[in-house]
């Protein structure tokens, strides 16, 4: 396509067919140079979600706190308790901001206006969506550290029996899972343009009830607990606790490991074909146009 | 040596049909039923007709231009010809590549310009350009080097260039916008109302930039406009579009000879050719042509 000497030739290759797997990540890699030039001019926005991150990590953490003091749980199980809460709400602000991140795919570019430049460029759609979320992970990732820097030093904990190996594993492996979540989540704004943005803030909703963010999801009504299967997050939660609070080894974790693979194989290409889907019936109907 | 930067690519040979026109269009319709539909309403639905069997070519190094009033169905039918919108029936050809089954390869071939210039209004020009320019496989330092021999065609200073969008006026925008389309050397450009809202300096600065590319690169450009002016000065071939429909298709001689009557063709100024040829004014609004309720369980 692109005459990438920029100069005069009457001899002009046709189109490609299909793109090779690096000339795809180089798309991709297009959509994580702009969301970051996005990023820095919405610093201020930044600093709002990282005090927000930061307060609502104490504001919950405290609560176990509280019970230390009380007496109500000591010793070992107040440690505990307190890295359970901090984790859930950690992992939580993480998940969200990838979620956000993802879902705001759509929704962003309508209410720019941008998205039907966006979507007539010849971007196979992998390549779109797999760039986002590469993006909406390493943006979570740098956020949620930032919060974990501020708010850690407000308690006491001790992290000597924590495997960080296992937690990266699970971290990346969990992310992966989400991925497909998030772009799931992201087709609801491509579907109904007025709604489909809170519609995503639901979905957020029902994952935080049924994850087990700040509760076991043992302590969960049965009904709802079988849902609870059904979220990559729970497994996620589940093995960052695991590796940080008991120390759990990748062999330890295998299982759950297993569980968020086969969620990343199956949700990615999943939500990917239903994200096609989506936009294709979004330009039958005529739904494309700027909102906003 | 370099020589002068390529803005539009001479045409691509399609190896499955040699030789194919860069636009071929065919009884191409589309209506829409506006808002959304619950499943529980018995409320009967209106259906809107925006393009009603359209069909025409664009050959090689041609501007063609497509006149209507709002509302005839101008910028449907840039979206069905730039993928963004599906047609009901019909089918769109880009250098031999259809538009639906062959998309990825027509899209390489096409880029558009429309009446808003939609853009990160927190990014700065160059930020935004960038990015368009990565999205159809250029290279950053080309895409800069690029951008920047654009706009300084257009006029617009570096100063601007670094500027964010939110901070330039609709001109300036709308100059983006138009490099936007050139940077990635489109083989079939489509301009849809590109001067509209335009001040007179920005709207000249823009059409000469059209008219030069044209000159020094035997462009092929699809132009919708409700400029007479414009359209004359740009086009060899213009058709009339009303009420979604092809109402008329020749060069402007073509175009004031049928309404001539014995009549000295250059008297007869376009605006009364469109209105004889199409019963309304070009400025006027159309009203959406409704064409039928829908029964939701129909």
């Amino acid at each position: 396509m692109a005459d990438t000497a920029g100069t005069t030739t009457s001899r002009f290759a046709p189109p490609a067919r299909r793109f090779s797997t690096r000339r795809q990540m180089t798309l991709g890699w297009a959509f994580v140079e702009r969301q970051t030039n996005l990023w820095k001019r919405h610093w201020a926005w930044e600093i709002v979600w990282l005090v927000y991150g930061v307060v609502n990590t104490l504001a919950i953490t405290f609560i176990a706190k509280q019970l230390t003091t009380e007496g109500i749980v000591s010793g070992k199980q107040a440690n505990d308790l307190i890295l359970f809460l901090l984790i859930g709400t950690l992992v939580w602000a993480y998940l969200s901001a990838v979620l956000d991140d993802i879902s705001l795919v759509v929704t962003w570019e309508r209410w720019e206006g941008t998205i039907e430049h966006t979507l007539m460029a010849p971007v196979p759609r992998v390549a779109h969506l797999v760039g986002t979320a590469v993006f909406g992970v390493l943006h979570a990732l740098t956020r949620t550290c930032l919060i974990m820097v501020f708010a850690l030093p407000f308690f006491t904990v001790d992290l000597s029996h924590a495997d960080w190996g296992t937690a990266a594993v699970v971290m990346l492996i969990g992310s992966l899972s989400l991925i497909g979540l998030g772009i799931l989540t992201g087709v609801l704004p491509l579907l109904y343009p007025e709604r489909g943005e809170q519609m995503s803030f639901m979905v957020q909703a029902v994952i935080l009830l049924i994850s087990g963010v700040y509760y076991s999801v043992e302590t969960l009504p049965p009904a709802l607990r079988i849902f609870s299967y059904l979220s990559p997050a729970t497994y996620l939660l589940r093995g960052v606790r695991a590796a940080l609070i008991n120390g759990a080894s990748v062999a330890d974790e295998a299982g759950d490991l297993l569980i968020m693979a086969i969620f990343a194989v199956v949700l990615i290409p999943a939500s990917i074909a239903v994200f096609s889907a989506a936009e294709r019936w979004a330009k039958r109907t005529g739904r494309l146009k700027r909102q906003g | 040596m370099r020589t002068a930067p390529v803005y539009l690519l001479p045409s691509p040979e399609n190896p499955d049909h040699p030789g194919a026109p860069p636009l071929i269009v065919r009884g191409v319709s589309k209506s829409f039923t506006p808002g959304m539909h619950l499943p529980w309403s018995k409320k009967p639905r209106r259906r809107v007709r925006a393009v009603q069997d359209v069909s025409f070519d664009i050959g090689r190094g041609e501007i063609f231009g497509l006149i209507g009033a709002n509302g005839s169905g101008k910028s449907t039918l840039i979206r069905i010809l730039s993928s963004l919108v599906i047609a009901d029936t019909g089918t769109v050809k880009v250098f031999g590549y259809d538009i639906e089954r062959d998309s990825i390869q027509a899209r390489q071939l096409i880029n558009r310009v429309s009446a808003d210039p939609s853009f990160f209004r927190q990014m700065t020009a160059s930020e935004n350009l960038l990015f368009y320019g990565r999205v159809y496989g250029m290279p950053p330092d080309l895409v800069k080097q690029r951008a920047a021999e654009i706009l300084d065609r257009l006029g617009l200073d570096r100063s601007h260039q670094r500027a964010m969008v939110k901070e330039l006026s609709r001109g300036q925008q709308q100059k983006i916008a138009v490099a936007r389309a050139f940077l990635t050397s489109p083989a079939l450009l489509l301009l849809d109302e590109p001067t509209t809202g335009l001040d007179p300096r920005s709207k000249r600065d823009v059409q000469t930039f059209v008219r030069d590319i044209q000159r020094d690169h035997d462009a092929t450009i699809l132009l919708t406009t409700h400029d007479m002016d414009e359209a004359e000065a740009l086009c060899g071939r213009i058709a009339f579009l009303a009420a979604g429909r092809i109402v008329a298709e020749g060069t402007s001689l073509e175009l004031r000879r049928s309404v001539a009557n014995g009549r000295p063709v250059d008297g007869i100024d376009m605006e009364d050719v469109f209105m004889e040829l199409t019963g309304r004014t070009v400025d006027d609004d159309e009203e959406e042509d409704e064409i039928e309720e829908v029964a939701v369980d129909g």
